[in-house]
């Protein structure tokens, strides 16, 4: 009784601030007052400069951040950027590689751009991807795909997001051996995680505009299971009237989505199929070395992130690609709603690419890392 | 087992030496000698159950059963009408298939959400067909987006995700068992690499997501890799699901026969339909030690839509091309042979292509040029 008084009042007051600035959603605030809050008070910042969590990472990753940050400084972004490395030990706070103090600061500041880090082989310790993921509860990941004109793939009307229910499903980790020959694996689909995605989906639908979201499922075989998840979507979708909402059968979605992936517009899902439709539709438009993604976090935290790997063989010789963590560090830029620098950003980066003069090696030209970067600066 | 061999490797024995054929499954194999001496009583007519099913079901399998007419194909239906609403499968239903060993059935619509377990895996599990199969490649006349596709995918049919396991622990909070087993990830790589043998395949990969699913996926993977030292000629490697469907849409023609559990084998399946000129027109079925079961392969879109229906433009090929595959599995390869072939044609002409293929004709348009094409 007590925490709602707190809690309205704390609502009216952020409705205060951010009433004078542009609207964010208030009818996601009755399931996530922490949610909305966070939201506007990252609008609120607006002006001044915001502070931005960086992680390197290992490989290729430190040649492509200074990459992002001479793209930003061009483009008279408002971020300062805070690094941080992964370190050498096992932090016992954390029983990673990852700093208490590294998290502390994503917490923090609410914003995040992380690059390739490959995590070491050994045990007595947390994959690095696994703790930023418990610790900072990212429970949305979203990877939005459109097809780059000027680098050609089989499929060019690529232009869909893939939200990806990131917690729990069937990669909860829960398995056990019943006797000899014999192992279990659980699938846990709650309530409270399948809202949470659903409400972003639609959430993300409506502030970027999007007109249709789709549930993929496999609800005639797992019928509890995926039906407790697509009952939460509908659930949500009925307090977005104005976006369409459908379901459909994961055979379906594959299908069609290699035959027309036109037919898409926003997919949510949940963990197991999010993981493979993302990474199916990554292939759609040329690989996961061309491919931004991001993960949202309880708080409005988000974290954006290379989904490609450290590529040791071309560490420190200026061959890497810095597309996909410039695109993942403009989404980013959209989670902060600075619209406007995004999309001078994101142009910048199409029309380099469709140019064709300054390609990378994986792109199939010959450019280094830093020509492609000047490159952007110029077209910004 | 063997019994079934003998005239499998006696034809490919004799491929081998007759330059025009290449390999037990040549595609346009127009000219085939003499190739299978058949026992006395081979000839005579065997009873095939057969299950129209639900929405364009019966529309496909009543062309199957036009196309079988004229060619005067010595297999007579046994139909049975059932439908995705029912509870199971009824007894006499389960009697016919167990009596004449092979069934072939149009899809079966199951209700999402509404508490009915799908008679589809009902149907596998008790006749115990532990293997599904579908055949993706390229027909000449189809237009796709990827080139030189030929994928066999084989899917472990009875456990995996589809166990059917779920309940709810607290109002909120819903568990679903996945359940692998020795013996079924065993006998479904033997399948495989049976297979692959058998059909002068190369390479096998194995799918699976055992970085993440480290037990249950990591036993699969433990009995695919213990199957894969009895076949040395062929090539074994395995792949994680992720990058499968990436491999596939990118480079398609790295892959050859493809084993995966039960989940997985949907999407890939459904994902290797799709880019090779989709589910309309891939074959495929589901066999286990004693039973066959022949349907349209990949199952997306095998109950059509109502417009399809309505227009009746649904895409018989698939069935056809898994009749064909039944005849084969019936011993009859000559008739099997003349109905690929005339289906074939069809495809390479393109002037009888329904709405899934780019064109406008309806399934009877589609069944009387394939009858017109038999020779």
């Amino acid at each position: 009784m007590a925490s709602q008084i707190v809690r309205r009042v704390l609502r009216a007051r952020a409705s205060e601030i951010c009433a004078a600035q542009s609207a964010t959603n208030p009818n996601s605030a009755r399931v996530f007052s922490c949610f909305d809050r966070s939201l506007s008070s990252a609008a609120a910042s607006g002006s001044d400069l915001i502070r931005a969590t960086l992680f390197p990472g290992d490989g290729i990753g430190p040649e492509i951040a200074e990459s992002v940050k001479q793209v930003f400084k061009a483009a008279d972004v408002p971020i300062e950027w805070e690094e941080h490395y992964v370190g050498q030990e096992v932090d016992p706070r954390t029983q990673s590689f990852l700093t208490w103090e590294s998290l502390e600061s994503v917490r923090r500041n609410k914003v995040g751009l992380k690059g390739p880090m490959a995590t070491p082989i050994g045990k007595g310790h947390r994959s690095l991807n696994l703790t930023l993921r418990k610790e900072l509860n990212l429970y949305a990941n979203v990877r939005p795909c459109y097809s780059l004109p000027g680098y050609k793939t089989r499929y060019d009307d690529v232009n869909l997001i893939t939200i990806r229910e990131n917690t729990e499903g069937e990669y909860s980790g829960l398995e056990h051996q019943v006797v000899r020959g014999v192992v279990e694996s659980l699938k846990i689909i709650t309530r409270q995680a399948s809202l949470r995605v659903a409400e972003y989906a639609f959430h993300y639908a409506k502030t970027h505009g999007r007109d249709r979201v789709s549930a993929i499922h496999k609800a005639n075989i797992m019928q509890k299971t995926d039906g407790l998840f697509l009952k939460c979507c509908r659930e949500v979708a009925e307090k977005y009237p104005e976006i369409k909402y459908e379901e459909v059968v994961i055979d379906n979605c594959c299908m069609m989505l290699v035959k027309n992936p036109a037919l898409f517009d926003v997919l949510v899902m949940p963990n197991l199929y999010g993981d493979i439709i993302s990474d199916l539709c990554a292939g759609l438009i040329g690989g996961l070395g061309l491919t931004p993604s991001c993960n949202i976090g309880e708080g409005g935290i988000a974290l954006a992130e290379a989904v490609h790997g450290s590529a040791p063989d071309i560490a420190g010789k200026n061959l890497a690609n810095p597309t996909a963590l410039t695109l993942s560090a403009v989404t980013m830029l959209r989670h902060l709603e600075l619209h406007d620098k995004a999309d001078r950003i994101q142009n910048a980066i199409l029309n380099t690419i469709a140019e064709g003069k300054y390609r990378t090696a994986d792109l199939g030209g010959s450019s280094s890392t830093t020509d492609f970067t000047k490159a952007i600066i110029d077209h910004l | 087992m063997a019994r079934r061999a003998i005239p499998i490797l006696k034809r490919l024995v004799q491929s081998s030496d007759n330059p025009v054929n290449v390999g037990l499954a040549s595609r346009v194999d127009r000219t085939r000698s003499v190739t299978y001496m058949p026992r006395p009583g081979d000839g005579t007519p065997r009873a095939v159950t057969l299950i129209p099913g639900d929405g364009i079901g019966p529309l496909v399998t009543g062309a199957v059963e036009q196309v079988m007419a004229a060619m005067h194909a010595p297999v007579y239906f046994e139909r049975y009408e059932i439908h995705g609403d029912m509870k199971s499968v009824p007894q006499e239903v389960m009697d016919s298939i167990k009596k004449n060993k092979v069934c072939l059935k149009g899809g079966l619509n199951t209700p999402v959400g509404g508490g009915v377990s799908s008679l589809n895996v009902q149907l596998r599990k008790e006749l115990d067909l532990y293997a599904s199969l579908v055949h993706c490649c390229n027909y000449p006349g189809l237009p796709t987006r990827h080139e030189n596709v030929d994928i066999v995918v084989i899917r472990e049919n009875t456990e995996g995700e589809y166990a059917g396991l779920e309940h709810e622990v607290v109002p909120g909070v819903v568990e679903s068992l996945k359940v692998i087993t020795k013996f079924c990830s065993e006998r479904i790589a033997q399948y495989a690499f049976e297979y692959a043998y058998l059909n002068n395949r190369k390479k096998v990969t194995a799918v699976h997501k055992a970085n993440i699913m480290k037990l249950a996926d990591g036993l699969f993977l433990e009995s695919c890799r213990e199957v894969a030292t009895k076949y040395p000629g062929i090539k074994y490697n395995e792949i994680i699901v992720d990058n499968c469907c990436m491999q596939l849409v990118a480079k398609p023609e790295q892959f050859d026969v493809m084993v995966t559990p039960n989940l997985y084998g949907n999407l890939v399946a459904n994902t290797a339909a799709g880019i090779a000129g989709g589910t309309g027109v891939m074959p495929g079925g589901n066999v286990g030690a004693d039973h066959a079961v022949f349907e349209q392969g990949a199952s997306a879109g095998n109950v059509g839509n109502m417009k399809v229906l309505e227009q009746k433009k649904a895409n018989p090929v698939a069935l056809l091309l898994s009749s064909a595959m039944m005849l084969r599995h019936l011993r009859f390869p000559s008739f099997a042979d003349r109905l690929e072939s005339a289906v074939k044609r069809v495809i390479s002409e393109g002037k009888n292509h329904t709405k899934d293929l780019g064109g406008n004709c309806t399934t009877q348009e589609v069944v009387d040029a394939v009858i017109a094409a038999l020779d």
